[in-house]
């Protein structure tokens, strides 16, 4: 799509520290404009690949180029990329105008210019009328945008954030997390965000990589991550997921049967493309699910899928209503334990099931993801 | 047919509740942050006894204090009876040459000494906690030496060591004539300058000092601009205990002091072996308000809030 070279690409980097590898042979390419999400378990390494693009980590091996230039040796003050802190690391001792006008200040922008940028990076965070106020006379939130509208001043061409939305509360997460997307919206620079939480990473990014003990795991975007992840891995690591262990039985171009111990016969309405008799992994989304009463033995009529349904027979054990969809813990009759969620789409959908109740479990052929691994 | 109606409603509602403005956002947290309620269980100087106990604290110890000054106003040679008012023995003080010359060297002595102190002294405390180096836990023992050994000894060690290893040339012009006190003095004072800073360097967020880099500042500036800001408070702290510490100090001073290096404390000490006239009262109390009006300065200094704060 677009014949501009990647502003940063990261190419088969380590970074050891002593004899423990916190990023492990990590190669990726991230392109101009892009929000960029780093996602991984606490610990995995996230923060010191962002520490090596910033500057503060030297990379053990591999290289990084940022705008198409190696950065070997190149010190933080000069990178065109600004970070945002886990802790904001707002200078308290200076006003909020001032921490915005430090970068400009160091750069020997010229007193009225200056000023003019940091009105504008202060109105891009919605701070306008803030500038002669002290750190400590701000909010959490407040002083996070400080530290943002501080990053955006210098306009770089990269912004690092680290878990920018970690410190504050669920409710102002959420709203902060709308602000972020649209900020970069408008000022158009390539963000890279640094996040433990998926929900956030889902939500902001045009493309995730997700990363386990210092390893590239899966890049790619938030949806492909969620229906196509290439591992157990990601699979668990992204939303809820009923994983089913198994061997491939048949495997031809249009279809494949995966025998499992709990599940039976799977019917997959693709080539798995595997050897016959491999162990293999069905991660199945609770929403994918469908539930349907079971009064007698009788299968239920699926008129309006296509064949190619799987059905297995259950007892709901527990229903969590919450609001707009409920959950639902459905004991199969060999003992295993499914989630199925279920959205709410009219008023009282709730009373469709009920607890104890025997159900039926059906999905389409297509739903489930098979991994190898 | 009233329920698609309410569903609207409610439709609309959640609406209006997901889109929350920034304003919004800041006033939520506004509100969110707890308010300090008047006397809370913890608030103990608010009850009596404890209110009585501080008054004899405080008698106990300004009382001598209040004395000395009192007696300073005293019209006796004697300081046991209180005989009238009179303001003589302060103008006996303030035209009593070698009191002045003994008062013009202590400050000249703590002035300097309190200079070198604090540089050294910070800047060994910002090498210890910035750097890992071998025998880093030796040198820190070998600088809280002078802390905890007798000052005797110290008197005893600079006595030698000026005599023998260093003999200082006489007859120097001033300040070179004090160069034997002044660095005696800070011998002793810079470790208390370096544990005070240390202690306020152990509340610094490294992260601040990488957004200055970040930011564009070489190392240097972040020190300027982010670190000596937050150092500050503890700067002014240790300046003041260098500054009192040589002010005041009798026994070091005493073992390194040539025949016309006379300061404060030790000419008090020599007009005392005469007798405690009250001349030395009043010099006494020039000092003692000296000190006072000093940290008070300091105290004005720093900003309480960033003492606070961080
Ligand atoms: N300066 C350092 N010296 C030694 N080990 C380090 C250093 N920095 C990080 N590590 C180690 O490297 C690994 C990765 O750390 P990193 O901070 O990158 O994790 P993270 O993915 O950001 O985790 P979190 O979500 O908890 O912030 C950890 O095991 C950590 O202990
Ligand atoms: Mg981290």
């Amino acid at each position: 799509m677009s014949s501009k070279p990647p502003i940063i690409s990261i190419e088969g980097v380590t970074k050891r520290f002593g004899d423990h590898a916190a990023v492990d042979d990590v190669s990726l390419t991230i392109n101009e404009g892009e929000f960029f999400a780093l996602l991984g378990p606490s610990g995995c390494g996230k923060t010191t690949l962002l520490r090596m693009l910033a500057g503060f980590e030297t990379p053990t091996e591999g290289t990084i180029r940022i705008d198409g230039k190696d950065t070997d040796g190149v010190p933080p003050n000069r990178r065109p990329v600004n970070m945002v802190f886990q802790s904001y690391a707002v200078f308290p001792h200076m006003s909020v105008a001032d921490n915005v006008a430090y970068g400009l200040k160091i750069d020997g922008v010229a007193k009225a210019e200056r000023d003019r940028r940091v009105e504008e990076a202060l109105a891009l965070v919605q701070l306008e009328g803030f500038g002669g106020r002290m750190p400590d006379q701000m909010s959490g939130g407040q002083r996070q945008r400080v530290a943002l509208a501080r990053a955006l001043a210098k306009r770089p061409r990269v912004l690092l954030l680290d878990e920018p939305l970690s410190a504050l509360d669920a409710k102002l997460r959420e709203a902060m997390r709308f602000e972020l997307a649209s900020l970069q919206h408008k000022v158009g620079i390539t963000f890279v965000m640094v996040t433990h939480d998926q929900d956030e990473a889902l939500a902001l990014a045009t493309r995730c990589a997700v990363m386990e003990r210092g390893r590239l795991i899966q890049l790619a975007t938030p949806s492909d991550l969620y229906e196509f992840p290439n591992s157990r891995f990601v699979a668990d690591f992204i939303g809820t997921v009923n994983m089913v262990e198994g061997t491939l039985k048949t495997d031809n171009p249009t279809e494949a049967i995966i025998a499992t111990k709990e599940l039976g016969d799977v019917y997959i309405d693709h080539a798995v493309l595997g050897n016959e008799g491999a162990t293999l992994y069905l991660a199945l989304r609770p929403e994918k699910i469908s539930l349907f009463r079971r009064d007698g033995v009788v299968p239920p009529k699926l008129e309006d899928c296509p064949e190619g349904y799987n059905v297995v027979a259950g007892v709901i054990d527990h229903i969590a209503y919450l609001g707009s969809e409920s959950v639902f813990k459905v004991i199969l009759t060999n003992g295993r334990q499914m989630l199925v969620i279920r959205p709410n789409l009219t008023r009282w959908d709730q009373e469709d099931f009920v607890e104890e109740q025997p159900v039926w479990l059906s999905w389409h052929a297509c739903a489930p993801a098979v991994l190898a691994g | 047919m009233s329920r698609p109606a309410d569903d609207d409603g409610v439709l609309a509602a959640e609406i209006a509740d997901a889109q929350l403005g920034p304003a919004e956002v800041s006033a939520a947290v506004a509100t969110a942050r707890p308010r300090r309620n008047s006397a809370g269980p913890l608030d103990y100087l608010q009850r009596w006894p404890l209110r009585l106990w501080l008054v004899i604290v405080g008698l106990f110890l300004y009382v001598p204090l209040i004395t000395l000054m009192a007696f300073s106003f005293n019209d006796s040679k004697r300081n046991i009876v209180w005989r009238g008012f009179t303001t003589d023995w302060y103008v006996k003080a303030l035209t009593d040459s070698s009191l002045l010359e003994a008062f013009g060297n202590s400050l000249s002595i703590a002035a300097l000494s309190t200079i070198v102190s604090v540089i050294l002294g910070a800047l060994a405390a910002v090498a210890l906690w910035r750097f890992d180096f071998r025998g880093k836990a030796a040198f820190e023992g070998a600088m809280a030496m002078p802390i905890v050994i007798p000052e005797i000894c110290m008197g005893v060690a600079m006595l030698v060591f000026f005599a023998r290893i260093m003999p200082w040339p006489q007859d120097l012009i001033w300040p070179f004539n004090l160069g034997p006190i002044v660095i005696a003095h800070i011998s002793f004072s810079f470790p208390f300058v370096a544990v005070v800073v240390r202690a306020r360097l152990a509340s610094f967020d490294r992260s601040q000092e990488e957004a200055a880099r970040d930011l564009g500042a070489t190392d240097a500036q972040a020190f300027r601009d982010v670190l000596i800001p937050h150092l500050k408070p503890s700067l002014i702290a240790g300046a003041l205990l260098a500054f009192t510490l040589s002010l005041d100090d009798f026994v070091i001073t005493f073992f390194t002091a040539g025949p016309d290096t006379i300061t404060f404390p030790v000419k008090v000490y020599s007009m005392v072996r005469f007798s405690v006239t009250p001349e030395v009262n009043a010099a006494s109390t020039l000092l003692i308000v000296l000190t006072v009006l000093l940290t008070v300065v300091a105290l004005r200094f720093q900003n309480p809030k960033e003492v606070a704060g961080a």
